[in-house]
């Protein structure tokens, strides 16, 4: 054996040799059962996608030309329908000339979304921000200072008022849902009690019948001669559900906080208080950012509910919109295609969001 | 009350677990200020319970615990602004490390000082990094805990724990969770400090470390002292036949 | 320092009983002080309730709305167009309710187990080697995953009533089925006067005689419901799946598994495991999104409770009921899934 140790140099790995036949090979045709699905799906697709395709494309009529459509019934979409109702579909009945105003307000709330996904913008002035931001949102959409006309609470709707439920239930009831989990593991059985039975009698029963509950039973609650708007006890509504969701999903991160940290901030000195939000509550709350991003794509497509105690948010206001109008009331199905590609872009969004976000914790834990 | 000047004192101390088990037994133990003691046996023998008892992580039923002239009450009477008295005064050093994953280094030494002790930000980094240099680790101060070795982790546990200034430091078999190359250093630290003065209690099973830094060695099994002695006395005279038992286990390999 | 025992002793101490529990009442005591917050909040608690309690009575007077269950007797007045059982608008509210019941379990259980066999069908569909077949099933999970299940319910409908043909022109499917706007209609017992038989359905104007009809309602509650939840179902699936460490599969190639056996033998019955707890709450979700066929028609227990609501005016009694007929479902379905759960379970020691 030598006894000098000859370093070798590190080479490059010889390059592989792969292109599109091959990984056809590989990944469609790898064995005979495979062979077959792909086939199946290749004739499935040959027979369905030309007729979806020109249905939806091809012999689709584009412009709110209503005899055009009809001609076309059966054998092209009717865009039209949606080209012609968009705006109402999309912002509810609220005043056409001042339309402009829900939409900036959205756009508002999308930005500080957006902003507040952004790890580098995690600063002090964000909080300040969000409420000079939510006080421009409300003043652009009621109105009525600054020369701008009110607009009664009932008139909003759309896409501007799912975004403005979502984004309150879910910030309503982060701080809520917090509370409700720190209790429901308190040892005082009183209060333990109590969160139990609140998550458990929400969670056990559907949102619609909380809603009804928001909308029927509310006004008896409340002291006679109080009448809370529609939308705020809606917005009540939700929160609660929201809130009874998320708790469970912290009490899990929770519980997933190892028993020594605890110890160790014992040891230090800190007080109980100061170590649930100082030690646990960050780590509990950065395990479960994944279920957390779920659960805020839940409500988002929850709002969607409250159609059914006629409150007008996109889904509604499409039924608004269609039902309301004889002429383009037939072509129903291009207005919920229209309406599912909105959920579905903002959804979809969202839950990459959610992913990247997943990658980023997971990246931070490794060495 | 008396002129006792010891740092900690058991008096007739039970603890059970449960109705059932008798984990502590009549433990009568007295630590003078600045001695440094090491305590050994088999698992499930209660050290590790023993010195989780001095700074309150448990509680116990019967007896008489004061630390640092400060009596600590049975389970049942806990005085929480006494207890945080004397955690104030006692450092712990963990097993498992127990360092907060989610604050670097320097944040996870500051942390109690700027929220109980309420000292400025600035001088309670100073502090810290002083501290840090202690350990020599003051380089990785702007890392995560996550990022750092099982040494270096310690190392960082043991100056959180020395950033309160105690007066008594427990160390609950600190090496125990160690790669064995890394225990050196952590033993080092530890003997440093052990040069300076700090009472010092120690659950370990580093016997060389007990030889070399320990002014008492105590030999606890099924919940009682069984022995103790000077370090010598110890390993070269042990009296009870538990303790030879115990040490041929632990010094064969 | 204190005298060790003596050399060679084995008993010191020997163990005995605890002594009895202690109290220090003193305000530095945590237990009292947790005592003390307790009682101040359920002071609290007991205080709004009876504010709201007070309010409701007040408003209830002062609207004339009577309150208490004596209208559950009462004469329902109104048709239920589905009905497992039989029922005439001369009979009691409580017999609606039940007609209600039975139609939400009607589309729930055949919904559990269609969304079941779909969803573990795209889960297991996500390994396949076959990369057409993992890429439907990723697009199909996350596209019916990201609309609102209420919008799918309302295309399903409009998809149903302008897709399908008229009933004096139905589809017939082999076997005796049809399939038109009427529903979908098929050979079913029926209970009828010499008792039950076997009868086919036969096309009568505008409708079917004989045989069982699912109403298009029923079609479109019972489709959104399982390709909505199948996508979940998939998820979940794919989880328990990926949740199997791969040193199993290693071990399982190394002994000589081939892959179908792999898949049968080691990673499924570990998957189930994981696989269980998330799927019960698919189907507790399942079951209460069903609620929403009130905004199609299909008269389930929140459509019945809904009329009834708008005809008695008795709210909080309406939606007790619901609340209670959905906690009630949710419960069993737990329990049941519970059982089922422990017995998947691995052995532990």
């Amino acid at each position: 054996m030598a006894a000098v140790f000859d370093p070798i140099i590190a080479k490059p790995a010889p390059a592989r040799r792969s292109n599109a036949w091959r990984w056809a090979r590989r990944h469609l045709f790898g064995n005979p059962a495979s062979t077959l699905t792909t086939l199946a799906l290749l004739a499935l697709a040959v027979w369905l996608l030309p007729q979806a395709l020109s249905w939806a494309f091809t012999h689709a009529v584009w412009r709110a030309d209503e005899p055009a459509c009809q001609a076309a019934r059966g054998s092209g979409a009717c865009w039209g329908a949606v080209t012609e109702k968009h705006r109402l579909i999309v912002l509810g009945r609220y005043p056409f000339e001042a339309q402009w105003r829900p939409i900036a307000a959205t756009l508002l709330l999308f930005a500080l979304l957006m902003v507040s996904c952004v790890r580098a913008c995690w600063h002090w002035w964000l909080l300040p921000a969000w409420i000079a931001g939510l006080a421009v949102f409300f003043v652009l959409m009621g109105g009525g200072v600054f020369g701008l006309a009110r607009v009664r609470t009932d008139q909003w709707g759309g896409l501007p008022l799912t975004v403005m439920l979502a984004t309150f239930s879910i910030a309503l009831a982060f701080p809520i849902s917090i509370a409700v989990a720190l209790g429901r593991r308190s040892r005082l059985p009183a209060i333990s009690s109590l969160c139990v039975i609140y998550v458990e009698l929400i969670r056990g029963v559907p949102l619609i019948s909380v809603l009804f509950m928001a909308s029927f039973m509310f006004p008896l609650l409340l002291p006679p001669g109080t009448s809370p708007d529609v939308l705020l006890r809606v917005l009540v509504g939700i929160t609660l559900f929201a809130a009874a969701y998320m708790a469970e999903i912290v009490r899990a991160g929770l519980q997933s906080v190892p028993r020594g940290q605890i110890e160790a901030a014992a040891a230090v000195g800190l007080s109980p208080w100061q170590t649930q939000r100082l030690v646990v509550l960050p780590q509990a709350l950065a395990a479960v950012v994944p279920s957390l991003m779920n659960n805020f794509i839940s409500i988002f497509k929850d709002t969607s509910l409250i159609t059914i105690v006629s409150l007008y948010e996109l889904t509604g206001s499409l039924g608004l919109a269609l039902n309301g109008d004889p002429l383009w009331r037939p072509y129903k199905i291009e207005g919920y295609l229209f309406i599912s590609i909105i959920y579905f872009g903002i959804c979809f969004a969202m839950s990459r969001y959610s992913l990247w976000v997943e990658a980023q914790l997971a990246r931070g834990n490794r060495r | 009350m008396s002129t006792d000047d010891s740092a900690i004192r058991f008096d007739k101390v039970n603890k059970w677990y449960g109705r059932t088990f008798h984990v502590l037994r009549d433990i009568d133990l007295a630590v003078k200020r600045g001695e440094r003691i090491v305590i050994c046996g088999p698992s499930g023998s209660g050290k590790s319970t023993l010195i989780r008892c001095i700074n309150g992580l448990e509680a116990y039923q019967e007896g008489r615990l004061t630390v640092d002239g400060i009596t600590i009450g049975v389970e049942g009477e806990e005085d929480d602004l006494a207890m945080r008295r004397v955690r104030h005064g006692v450092g712990m050093v963990f097993q498992q490390f127990n360092l907060f994953p989610h604050l670097s280094v320097l944040q996870n030494l500051t942390l109690a000082p700027t929220h109980v002790g309420r000292e400025p930000k600035r001088q309670a980094e100073e502090r810290a990094l002083a501290q840090l240099e202690r350990v020599q680790i003051a380089d990785q101060a702007h890392k995560y805990p996550l990022q750092l070795s099982g040494g270096q982790q310690q190392r960082v546990a043991i100056a959180r724990a020395l950033c309160l200034q105690p007066k008594i430091m427990l160390f609950d078999e600190p090496t125990s969770a160690l790669d064995p190359e890394m225990i050196r250093e952590v033993l080092d630290v530890m003997i440093d400090l052990a040069g300076q003065g700090i009472t010092m209690v120690c659950v370990t099973h580093e016997m060389g470390f007990a030889r070399s830094v320990a002014d008492r060695v105590i030999f606890m099994d099924q919940g009682q002292i069984v022995e103790e002695n000077t370090p010598d006395a110890f390993f070269n005279a042990p009296k009870s036949e538990r303790t030879k038992a115990f040490l041929e286990k632990i010094l064969a390999h | 320092m204190s005298s060790p025992p003596s050399p060679g002793s084995v008993v010191g101490s020997p163990a005995r009983k605890p002594p009895p529990r202690r109290r220090a009442w003193t305000w530095r005591n945590p237990n009292l002080r947790g005592w003390v917050y307790q009682a101040l909040a359920l002071l609290v608690l007991a205080g709004l309730i009876g504010w709201l309690a007070r309010n409701t009575h007040v408003n209830m007077a002062a609207r004339g709305i009577q309150s208490g269950w004596d209208f559950l007797l009462q004469t329902a007045g109104f048709d239920i167009g589905e009905r497992p059982i039989s029922f005439e608008s001369v009979d009691p509210y409580w017999r609606a309710f039940l007609v209600g019941l039975l139609n939400t379990l009607r589309v729930a259980v055949v919904g559990i187990v269609l969304s079941t066999l779909i969803g573990i069908a795209l889960g297991v569909s996500r390994f396949s080697h076959n990369a057409l077949l993992r890429g439907l099933s990723y697009g199909y999970v996350e596209t019916f995953r990201n609309v609102p299940i209420l919008v799918q319910l309302l295309l399903w409908y409009v998809l149903l009533l302008e897709g399908l043909p008229e009933a004096t022109e139905p589809l017939t499917l082999p076997g005796g089925w049809f399939l038109s706007k009427a529903g979908l209609a098929f050979p079913w017992w029926r209970n009828g006067a010499e008792g039950w038989q076997w009868s086919l359905p036969v096309p009568e104007g505008f409708a079917f005689e004989g045989g069982l009809t699912l109403s298009p309602e029923y079609l479109a509650v019972l489709f959104g419901l399982v390709f909505y939840t199948a996508a979940f179902i998939a998820e979940v699936v794919r989880g328990g799946i990926a949740a199997v460490p791969r040193g199993q599969v290693e071990a399982a190639q190394s002994i000589g598994l081939s892959g179908a056996q792999t898949t049968r033998l080691v990673i499924l019955p570990q998957a189930l495991r994981v696989i269980v707890p998330p799927l019960t709450n698919q189907y507790l979700n399942l079951t209460k999104n069903s609620s929403l066929a009130v905004a199609i028609g299909y008269p389930d227990v929140v459509s019945i409770a809904n009329t009834t609501l708008n005809q008695t005016g008795r709210a909080v009694e309406c939606i007790a009921i619901v609340m209670a007929v959905y906690l009630t479902t949710s419960l069993a379905t737990s329990a049941l899934m519970n059982a089922w759960n422990r017995r998947v379970a691995i052995k532990e020691r």
